[in-house]
């Protein structure tokens, strides 16, 4: 189907039956139980999967293929959301033109920065691209205050144009009317599910995306990807001019940065210089590795790991963890809660970077390593069963030609 | 007229003469054979043919047409393949993948953006690619990671991917360097068995003479950056002049 082969194409649909049905999936329990912090099926958290997922795919194309580890993508996130809040305020709130221009600014970005920074390889190539986009930062920061509005950020005022702007126009992003800020709610016996327009705009999008990225993968262009990361010397020598296939993975890897941050203002239409700081690239650095790299599925399923750590471990603070263990005695309760409160709350990066390491440390491969080492102990008992993450593995031997 | 015409190169390092007059003329369809004792400037001459390194002075033409100030991915569509010492294949890419990436590298030149169409579903190129991999025997490793062979087979590999070019001329540096009696055999009888099936010409650069002198139609001995003698392997094996340079009788 859609020219992909038979594992491929049923990756393609469990991602899509997983992104239809992630306000179920991810609201496992009910809204008034001491769990529902745990839920993750609240739009701007959702929104927020699908967004650093793309991110995440399209750096997998650059990192995962090539091996060239840039530390600069998000100055491409920045650009496209600066992209997005500029068509608001000159256009109208509609959501495809901004897009549109966020792919685009954010290409050529990426040709710019790219063509400089991939005469070099390796540690250099990384200090090049961090170079770059701390420059980019600083510029929105403070240098080119009339076009990013500096530290307060982008955003509509009500004397802006707005051209395209007709009287019954919503006054906030929207699709042709589609206004991304607004939900559907569902209510069945405890459990309260959202539909965010947002969110399932933003899920076709990575569907989108995760497909053209499976044809890369899959492609001669691909395949050349990787013959850059395994030996550059025989590619020279066997008459491929290694350069534009990298500027060419970077550029696109450079798109999807852009469109992961038109989508961020798409959202919420606001862009400030932070996105693009040094953070956030190593963020996605982050990802991609957790989930494992060179992998289909696995910069989606670190993307979608972070961010969960990100909100929901953040928002456990000393008061929930003393409901959890109140059956406990107070002795107890507290030297439990004196334990368990430096990983939780504020100290949630404490426990994703011992996360982190572990997975690094026995599980190079990322969680979807872990997930085929499952699939190998548990795989033939399970009769082919063993989840999603196992089942549609693609990091075993590159299958180009079966 | 030879296909590969290099005429005067000279080559500096600092202070060393790594190549002094180096004048060679290497005929289609041979096998030319560089020998030399260490130091003598192989890998500086062949460097200079496949555009690492540029001579200072000279000379080198290949079919017609100057391969100096040329990058090696230009020199090798030109149509010049290179073989190394150890060999260098794409260690983390399946063996059929290895044979694949050539058959492209010629159908689409040095850089194509083909990245919608899937490999799978270039049948030709499968087809060539797997037809080479018949002819070195391969066939049945063509799903294997490339690193997790024995070097022999890295090297038959590393050949096939040069193979299916269809080279004009095919150049191997020391292929046998580093290896066991046994493996080095085999090397000599997987080239032999090359110049028989195809029209090929091979320029091979060798440390060791015994490598050579069953497969060579002619023979250059280099010794400190100029070339001694080039003449047929029988002439050259009781030659007065390569004696001396390698067993050193002059001292």
């Amino acid at each position: 189907m859609f020219g992909l082969e038979k594992k491929d194409t049923s990756l393609l649909v469990i991602v899509a039956i997983l992104a239809l049905f992630a306000p179920f999936i991810l609201n496992p329990f009910p809204t008034e139980s001491g769990l529902a912090q745990f839920n993750a099926g609240y739009p701007d958290l959702m929104q927020r999967f699908v967004i650093f997922g793309i991110f995440a795919i399209g750096f997998n194309i650059l990192f995962g293929l090539t091996g060239y580890l840039s530390f600069g993508h998000a100055a491409f996130l920045g650009v496209g959301s600066y992209s997005v809040v500029w068509m608001y305020k000159l256009l109208d709130y509609n959501i495809l033109p901004g897009l549109v221009l966020a792919v685009i600014t954010a290409g050529i970005f990426a040709l710019l920065i790219g063509f400089v920074s991939l005469r070099r390889s390796g540690i250099y190539f990384s200090i090049l691209t961090l170079a770059f986009a701390q420059m980019s930062f600083n510029l929105a920061y403070s240098v080119l205050t009339p076009i990013t509005n500096g530290e307060t950020g982008l955003q509509v005022y009500n004397n802006d144009k707005q051209i395209l702007m007709s009287a019954g126009d919503p006054t906030s992003p929207h699709l042709f009317g589609i206004v991304m800020n607004k939900s559907a709610n569902l209510s069945i016996a405890g459990w309260d599910f959202t539909f965010n327009n947002g969110y399932y705009f933003c899920a076709v999008i990575l569907l989108i995306v995760f497909y053209l990225s499976i044809r890369i993968f899959r492609s001669p262009f691909g395949m050349m990807l990787r013959a850059v990361k395994t030996n550059q010397t025989r590619m020279n020598y066997t008459g491929l001019n290694s350069r534009p296939y990298t500027l060419a993975a970077f550029v696109i890897s450079g798109m999807y940065a852009g469109l992961a941050g038109g989508l961020m203002a798409a959202m919420d239409p606001l862009a400030g210089a932070e996105r693009m700081q040094w953070t956030a690239s190593g963020e996605v650095v982050l990802m991609t590795i957790l989930g494992g790299v060179g992998t289909l599925l696995g910069p989606v399923l670190g993307a979608g790991f972070i961010k969960y750590f990100e909100n929901i471990f953040s928002k456990i603070n000393d008061n929930v963890l003393h409901g959890w263990f109140s059956f406990l005695p107070d002795g107890l309760e507290n030297l439990l809660v004196g334990i368990i409160h430096p990983f939780v709350g504020k100290g949630w990066h404490l426990t994703l970077g011992l996360l982190f390491m572990l997975v690094v440390i026995f599980l190079p491969g990322g969680l979807m390593e872990g997930g085929q080492r499952i699939r190998e102990r548990f795989g033939k008992k399970k009769g082919g069963g063993g989840g999603k993450d196992a089942e549609h593995h693609p990091k075993e031997a590159p299958h180009v030609a079966e | 007229m030879g296909i590969l015409e290099v005429k005067g190169v000279g080559k500096r390092f600092g202070g060393l003469q790594a190549l002094g007059d180096v004048n060679l003329s290497v005929e289609q369809n041979t096998v030319h054979a560089i020998i030399g004792p260490n130091g003598a400037g192989k890998s500086t001459l062949l460097n200079c043919l496949v555009g690492k390194l540029i001579p200072d002075t000279g000379s080198v033409m290949f079919d017609g047409q100057s391969v100096l100030g040329r990058k090696p991915f230009e020199i090798n569509q030109m149509g010049i393949s290179r073989v190394f010492q150890t060999p260098e294949i794409f260690g983390d890419l399946t063996v059929l993948e290895n044979v694949l990436i050539p058959c492209f590298a010629r159908k689409n030149g040095s850089f194509k953006m083909n990245g919608i169409q899937s490999v799978g579903s270039n049948k030709d190129m499968i087809e060539k690619a797997m037809t080479m991999l018949e002819d070195v025997n391969m066939a049945d490793k063509k799903g294997m990671i490339a690193s997790s062979m024995s070097r022999g087979d890295k090297r038959r590999l590393e050949m096939a991917m040069c193979l299916v070019q269809e080279p004009k001329l095919l150049l191997l540096d020391e292929p046998t360097a580093g290896m066991a009696r046994a493996d080095t055999n085999n090397t000599i009888d997987l080239l032999k068995e090359i110049k028989e099936k195809r029209d090929i010409t091979m320029a091979i650069i060798e440390h060791d003479m015994h490598v050579v002198f069953s497969l060579a139609d002619r023979i250059t001995v280099l010794a400190q950056g100029t070339p001694l003698v080039e003449d047929t392997p029988e002439n050259i094996k009781g030659h007065p002049k390569v004696r001396e340079a390698y067993l050193g009788e002059a001292h």
